[in-house]
């Protein structure tokens, strides 16, 4: 268990790890698609209240965590939208619950109010995105990577939030369970960006014994009523939490509000939340970077991939290496925040950098602003409903290293 | 009256100690019926003698959903018309919570009627109270789901032409397990409705009508808040057991009012715990077996 604050310490004092519930986890070797372990990592991560509602690619998902819940202890429904999916899982989670819904392309934007709600009331949850050819109804059956900015920025108003992209079914079950770490340490609804190909290719899973998973647990607080304050927060401007029928008799509030969780419609009161709320991640984007670097040092070109496109890019960098060219591979893993920093670095080096991804320009738009303009920046779009063909990505890397 | 004679008003009010004191005043207009509603509810609490600490307060969105943040307990103000599904992620996450939704006729009927209508359908350990004052009253006084035909609204500038709702018929056809209606007038008997509301398990609507005085009395020259309270006086009939397919509402018109509906039947959660316990035998541990009730 990460223990944070607490009578005896200052926040980050006492730290003890905490390994995942047995209850939930199916040890073992299997072969299983990217859905169903998406779900057994949720299980893993201690996931025990879902709201969904079917949609295409994503349904598997609910499907599974609908068969394993009830000896496993905890509930899933099958809300009547998106819309009530995406809140009653704000609800299980002030009830205590580590909570999840996952949705596709549609379901995304039906719940898009409530991510916001999910950002002013600070409250953890999990979003699996498996994502689909789009707009509208687009592709049901077949893939995409264009909700990426959605993610992002989907919901009105200014927040930041984290998003991680999985490209294998064994990456499914290890990243989600990161995605609850991350959701409970900075009180922020985590989206896990997959794809119908991720979320439909079948694999070998490895899942380990439950002593080797390490789960972080919700910052409860160990302060009195009395003493405690809804969303006053630590240093690391994560406030504590409590759960309803504690005694705390908290008010909760999609409205700006003060430490107490008392709305305060004032410009001073909004600065303070937003900010805070804003920082609580900026302030942390190093430690949030996640990249896989491959041959990156020293590269003349550096492909930028997530998610499935990052297993045909790897394809296209091996055959580039092939024909001499000295191209590096850097695959975002935490997409948002967005690793600007790293690729800042890179673009004083490198001369070009080739970005595959299955939309028509988003992460993209991300590594122009890092490198701004000191190095070539090429974007490979893909309208979606397949991956890219390695030779599309390699005809870039070679124009590149021209 | 002046400011020494309020003071002890509030001295002496008997629901104070539920009332969140440090966020009064609360933002209602002076005439407006939603506060005669809370009073109710904070006297149903007294009578119910239940741990207050285990029961948790959901609105939505309008004037009606500012009700869960002066309640001095868990509570939860939510976004338009979503405070149903909220309460059923907060209830099936702790089933020990007795868990009220209290928002408006709009909040629960136009934006939420999809969640409204499903809740009851599922039997859902939820008590909802609606105070519908036949009007958005937040947003100024547009037309709500619940507006009479020929009452004139923002939007329906030369009069309502649609058709309303009857809020107790859709709760009773949707499967709610109590189903009331009471006015502002009827004090008493809207604090016992909440009362009996508390103590039963399962889907529970209580609509109580209320003025807006400021908006729907205004616009349609009702005079203020007490003509609207004569007018539930003369024009109200209680009919306890009334079939609920008989108690629309008309502009001005009588107000059928009383407890219509009053039955049982398994909740989602005692559903769920049945049939999971009667397929997975001893190997099944049922989930959260004491519902609130303690
Ligand atoms: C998604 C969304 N749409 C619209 C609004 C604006 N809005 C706020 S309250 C309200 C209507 C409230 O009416 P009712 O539920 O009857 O409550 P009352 O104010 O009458 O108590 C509306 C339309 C909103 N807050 N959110
Ligand atoms: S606008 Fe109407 S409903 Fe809102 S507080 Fe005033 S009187 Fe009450
Ligand atoms: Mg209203």
């Amino acid at each position: 268990m990460t223990l944070r604050g607490g009578r005896d310490g200052p926040p980050g004092d006492t730290e003890e790890t905490l390994h995942a519930d047995p209850k939930g986890v199916l040890t073992g070797i299997h072969f299983i698609d990217g859905d169903h372990a998406a779900c057994e990592g949720a299980l893993a991560a201690g996931c025990r209240f879902v709201a969904g509602y079917p949609i295409t690619p994503s349904t598997e998902v609910v499907e599974r965590f609908a068969a394993r819940i009830p000896l496993v202890g905890g509930v899933f429904i099958q809300m009547e939208d998106e819309i009530a999916s995406s809140i009653a899982i704000l609800g299980g989670a002030w009830a205590g619950k580590k909570v999840m819904t996952v949705t596709s392309g549609p379901g995304l934007s039906l719940m898009m109010e409530h991510v916001g709600l999910a950002v002013i009331t600070e409250t953890p949850c999990v979003i699996v995105d498996v994502q689909r050819g789009g707009p509208s109804t687009g592709l049901p059956t077949l893939p995409a990577q264009a909700d990426m900015m959605q993610a992002k920025w989907g919901s009105h108003g200014d927040y930041e939030i984290i998003a991680l992209s999985p490209n294998s079914p064994q990456e499914c079950f290890d990243l989600i369970v990161k995605a609850f770490n991350l959701a409970e340490t900075y009180r922020v609804p985590v989206f896990f960006m997959m794809d119908e190909v991720v979320g439909h290719m079948t694999e070998r899973v490895v899942i380990p014994a439950p002593e080797a998973i390490e789960i972080v647990e919700r910052k409860w607080t160990q302060k009195k009523p009395g003493e405690y304050r809804v969303f006053q927060a630590d240093d690391d401007m994560v406030p504590e939490m409590v759960k309803a029928g504690d005694g705390y008799r908290i008010h909760v509030t999609g409205l700006t509000h003060d430490d107490r969780g008392y709305p305060a419609m004032n410009p001073q009161a909004q600065d303070k939340l937003v900010t805070r709320l804003v920082n609580k991640i900026r302030a942390n984007r190093d430690k949030l970077v996640d990249v896989r670097e491959d041959g990156v040092e020293g590269a003349d070109v550096v492909v930028v991939s997530f998610g499935i496109t990052s297993r045909v890019a790897a394809a296209a960098v091996e055959a580039a290496r092939h024909k001499g060219v000295k191209v590096g591979h850097l695959r975002l893993v935490i997409t948002w925040p967005f690793p600007a920093k790293r690729i800042k670095e890179l673009a004083g080096r490198a001369k070009a950098f080739v970005v595959p991804e299955l939309n028509m320009g988003q992460m993209v738009l991300e590594v122009e602003r890092a490198v701004a303009g000191k190095a070539a920046v090429i974007s490979v779009p893909h309208a979606g409903g397949t991956v890219h063909e390695p030779e599309t990505i390699l005809t870039r890397i070679m124009e590149a290293a021209q | 009256m002046s400011d020494t004679d309020l003071l002890e008003l509030e001295i002496e009010n008997p629901v104070a100690p539920y009332l969140r004191q440090e966020r009064l005043p609360h933002i209602w207009c002076p005439g407006c019926g939603i506060g005669t509603t809370v009073n109710c509810f904070a006297r149903a609490l007294t009578e119910s003698g239940m741990n207050l600490d285990k029961v948790a307060i959901v609105s939505g969105i309008g004037c009606t959903g500012r009700v869960a943040g002066y309640l001095n307990l868990d509570s939860f103000h939510t976004t338009h018309g979503r405070a149903i599904p909220f309460a059923t992620g907060l209830k099936l996450g702790n089933p020990d919570l007795k868990v009220v939704v209290y928002s408006g006729d709009g909040d629960l009927s136009a934006i939420g009627g999809n969640h409204l209508v499903h809740a009851a359908r599922r039997n859902m350990d939820l008590m909802v109270v609606c105070v519908n004052n036949f009007t958005y009253g937040m947003t100024g006084g547009q037309v709500a789901p619940t507006t009479p035909i020929g009452a004139t609204q923002t939007t329906m500038p030369y009069g309502n032409f649609e058709n309303p709702f009857s809020l107790p018929f859709l709760a009773d056809a949707c499967g709610a397990v109590y189903v009331a209606r009471w006015t502002v007038y009827h004090v008493k008997q809207l604090a016992k409705a909440m009362l009996e509301g508390l103590r039963k398990k399962g889907f529970v609507f209580i609509e109580a009508l209320a003025p807006c005085p400021t908006l729907y009395s205004r616009r349609n020259r009702l005079g203020d808040g007490v003509d609207q309270l004569k007018y539930y006086k003369e024009r109200s009939k209680i009919v306890n057991g009334a079939d609920t397919k008989d108690v629309g509402l008309t502009f001005q018109g009588d107000i059928i009012v009383g407890k219509f509906v009053d039955r049982d039947r398994p909740t989602w959660l005692d559903a769920m715990n049945e049939h999971y316990s009667q397929h997975f035998g001893e190997k099944y541990v049922p989930y959260g077996v004491s519902h609130g009730q303690e």
